[in-house]
């Protein structure tokens, strides 16, 4: 039988639905169309796929349990690598990680078999079907602290967790999940799904404490104090950059994380929210990666007449991924490429300084720019072009420009190395400059992916296990 | 969940709880904040730490109903419990080197201010304080200050209680007068702070300024908490909930941060109205 040379769509919510609520984009495979996609896998010898996801899931077994309709089987497969399949089957770039390996696509130059969307079939058929509770094993004695519940706490936990350690998770924010409760949207991944991963966790026995700022309501050299014996750090990434252009204090400025954290995590985006969020108007988003996306595409959910992307190189060089920048502009959001912001514009009454609408934002001064020579980062340098200055009529401003690592932690923790960006120094292992102390995720390599983040928390789970282990 | 232990009504609209949260109480410093959650999806808030009791495991803040948070918060009872609890966070107040030290507390800033003087009495720093309030029936903390302050000035802007005036009135006679201090800290509204720190300007005396901006988490995340400082000229950005919440007085852009804590103004009215309508009909 021919294989399929086109992958399967997914399935979407029409553009001009979605654009006005908050439910998920993409709808899932149904169990026929999973089936199909599954069998367009030639189960090559070689799996070059498996190499590809940063924790190495065994792509073509979980695949041939779908083509033999076990999908709990299938799950099963998953989870022996990956503790948030239906996450990482919503939000992993599997264009450049396993599908980029698929031998139907380097080889045959076809589409990848769909890999995520298969994934998440997966999950999602297993938390619909799955009546099991996952059992905690038998307690092995060792007591484990991570640092952060978002994806690479997550996975460190679960991992150890599975091998009979006593973990606790120390959360700073009032919920669970990290950047997949305050930054990713609920259109893209419904924070149900990230509770239920984080209820599996509780099953294995990890406790969940809320509330507790390491680094300020607990240091490190106390948890060790407490009992812990190995301590996690995936504290994630810290403080939003701004451009440093004049204006960015108006009303209306915003840096992404504020923006989606007010949306996501504080629900601004539900009928009379309680924490407040400029909705409607006229919207512009800095920046070109997947956090600028999700912005853009949640203030115009929130009611935005006009969404603007602001980017100063070209659609080639943009660095969110192809099918949330398609997503968007199926969407409306206006890209305007090769522009770079030079000054927000902010309402000021010369005759009444008490006029309510004083200081808030009016627009966005942009230069248009060219790309020139490489620059180190190999990257074609964008430069501005003289007297091309031109401005954009807007209400709303959203940095996303990406953060600088957070404080807290490296500040009360004696011996932690950073390096020159302030991320946590670590060995391939995790291992830090502190004795048993590990650390991954955007805590150490600056703002990464999700699955990135998981596969660092899985590199030092195993690195835990085996110093524990063998204490 | 968080129990709160007592609760005073401290005047017609402050209120003083003490919460059950044993870990930030272990841990809390004069001048470090907490942010709270009043019910589950309630609106995160910083408040300032106003004392602490750590054999007991409480935390003591005192608020101002200013809006639909604070007003349900102000509905909750002893024994009742309240959603989140989280802190310490911000760098605590400075205290080295400072022996003689003026505390300038505006209206519920004052509640700020009493730990901190309180703080500077234990520390054997001689401690003035100037606290000023609308009128007599907005005084709180009288007597608290009075025990830890060398020095007491109460001024009202009706004249209603103590010496009638701001509280820049007293300070700069002080300063004329050729009493200095290390010191100068000042709390309360920011058009306050602003004033405080122009009178202080022509002689010479630090000052410094607790700032409360809008904040989401509180732990440098969000850059909401932004502020513009100016440093040797440059105007740079600072987050008050890891850099602060104090700052050095003259490097603030007061302007700018009065700009900026205006931003929900229209929405917090309308939300504080509705909350009192539930209140009400309840």
């Amino acid at each position: 039988m021919a294989v399929n040379p086109k992958k399967h769509e997914m399935p979407t919510q029409a553009p001009e639905v979605r654009a006005h609520n908050f439910s998920e984009v993409a709808l899932g495979y149904t169990a026929e169309i999973a089936k199909e996609e599954a069998l367009r896998c030639l189960n090559c010898k070689n799996r070059p796929c498996v190499n590809g996801c940063p924790v190495n899931i065994n792509i073509p077994d979980f695949i041939t349990k779908i083509k033999q309709d076990d999908y709990e089987g299938a799950y099963q497969v998953i989870s022996l690598s990956s503790s948030l399949p239906a996450v990482c089957g919503r939000v992993c770039p599997q264009e450049t990680q396993c599908e980029s390996q698929c031998t139907l696509h380097v080889r045959a130059k076809m589409d990848p078999v769909g890999i995520g969307r298969l994934e998440r079939f997966v999950a999602d058929w297993h938390n619909a079907h799955a009546t099991e509770k996952p059992v905690a094993p038998a307690a092995n004695g060792h007591k484990v602290a991570v640092v952060g519940a978002g994806p690479s706490g997550l996975t460190c936990a679960g991992d150890l967790a599975k091998k009979g350690y006593k973990v606790t998770i120390y959360e700073a924010l009032h919920t669970a999940g990290g950047v997949l409760v305050y930054g990713i949207p609920e259109f893209r991944l419904p924070k149900a799904i990230v509770a239920k991963e984080v209820e599996s966790l509780k099953a294995l026995g990890v406790d969940v404490e809320t509330n507790v700022i390491i680094g300020k309501t607990l240091t490190i050299d106390e948890l060790f104090e407490m009992g812990f014996e190995a301590v996690f750090v995936g504290s994630g990434a810290g403080l939003p950059n701004f451009m440093n252009i004049p204006g960015e204090a108006y009303k209306g400025v915003y840096s992404a994380n504020e923006f989606l954290t007010r949306s996501n995590l504080m629900k601004a985006y539900q009928d009379d929210p309680h924490t407040p969020i400029m909705k409607g108007g006229r919207v512009a988003v800095v920046g070109g990666g997947n956090v600028a996306m999700d912005a853009a595409r949640t203030a115009l959910r929130l009611g935005a007449e006009k969404v603007y992307i602001v980017y100063r190189r070209s659609m080639d060089e943009l660095p969110a991924r192809r099918e949330e920048v398609e997503h968007a502009q199926e969407e409306g959001i206006d890209f305007r490429l090769l522009c770079n912001p030079t000054e927000i514009l902010g309402y000021q009454n010369p005759d009444d300084p008490r006029d309510p609408k004083n200081g808030f934002v009016t627009g966005i001064k942009c230069v248009k720019m060219e790309l020139g020579e490489p620059d180190a980062s190999g990257r074609r340098r964008p430069v501005a072009i003289p007297d091309s200055d031109f401005t954009l009529d807007v209400d709303t401003v959203v940095m996303s420009i990406g953060t600088s690592p957070n404080p807290l932690i490296k500040s009360t923790t004696k011996g932690l190395e950073v390096n020159r960006h302030g991320g946590i120094i670590v060995n391939e292992d995790g291992l830090t400059s502190r004795e048993h102390v590990w650390a991954g995720g955007d805590a150490v390599t600056g703002a990464a992916t999700v699955i990135s983040a998981m596969g660092a928390g899985k590199v030092a789970a195993k690195a835990i296990d085996e110093a524990l282990a063998n204490a | 969940m968080y129990r709160i232990v007592r609760k005073k009504v401290l005047n017609p609209t402050v209120t003083q709880l003490e919460i059950e949260a044993p870990l930030v109480a272990r841990k809390a410093r004069p001048g470090q904040f907490i942010i709270l959650r009043v019910n589950e999806d309630g609106e995160r808030i910083p408040l300032t730490v106003a004392g602490t009791q750590p054999e007991e495991g409480t935390v003591k803040i005192i608020f101002q109903v200013v809006g639909a948070t604070t007003e349900t918060l102000n509905h909750k009872e002893e024994g009742d419990f309240i959603q989140d609890f989280a802190g310490p966070l911000g760098v605590p107040t400075h205290t080295d080197g400072i022996h003689k030290v003026a505390i300038v507390g505006g209206g519920v800033g004052c509640a700020i201010a009493m730990p901190l003087a309180q703080e500077f009495h234990r520390l054997g720093a001689e401690v003035t304080s100037i606290i000023g309030f609308r009128n007599k029936d907005l005084l709180i903390l009288e007597d608290e200050f009075r025990a830890c302050s060398n020095e007491l000035i109460i001024m009202t802007d009706d004249g209603s209680y103590g010496r009638h005036g701001n509280v820049t009135v007293p300070l700069k006679e002080k300063l004329e007068s050729g009493e200095t201090f290390d010191m100068i800290i000042t709390i309360g509204p920011l058009i306050m702070m602003k004033f405080v720190t122009l009178t202080a300007k022509p002689f010479g005396v630090p000052v410094t300024a607790s700032m409360n901006p809008i904040m989401i988490d509180g732990t440098g995340m969000c850059g909401g908490c932004r502020i513009t400082l100016i440093e040797d000229g440059k105007r740079v950005t600072r987050f008050a909930c890891v850099d602060g919440p104090d700052f050095n007085a003259y490097e603030i852009d007061f302007d700018e941060a009065m700009s900026r804590g205006r931003m929900y103004a229209e929405y917090e009215r309308h939300a504080y109205d509705e909350a009192c309508n539930l209140f009400r009909n309840a």
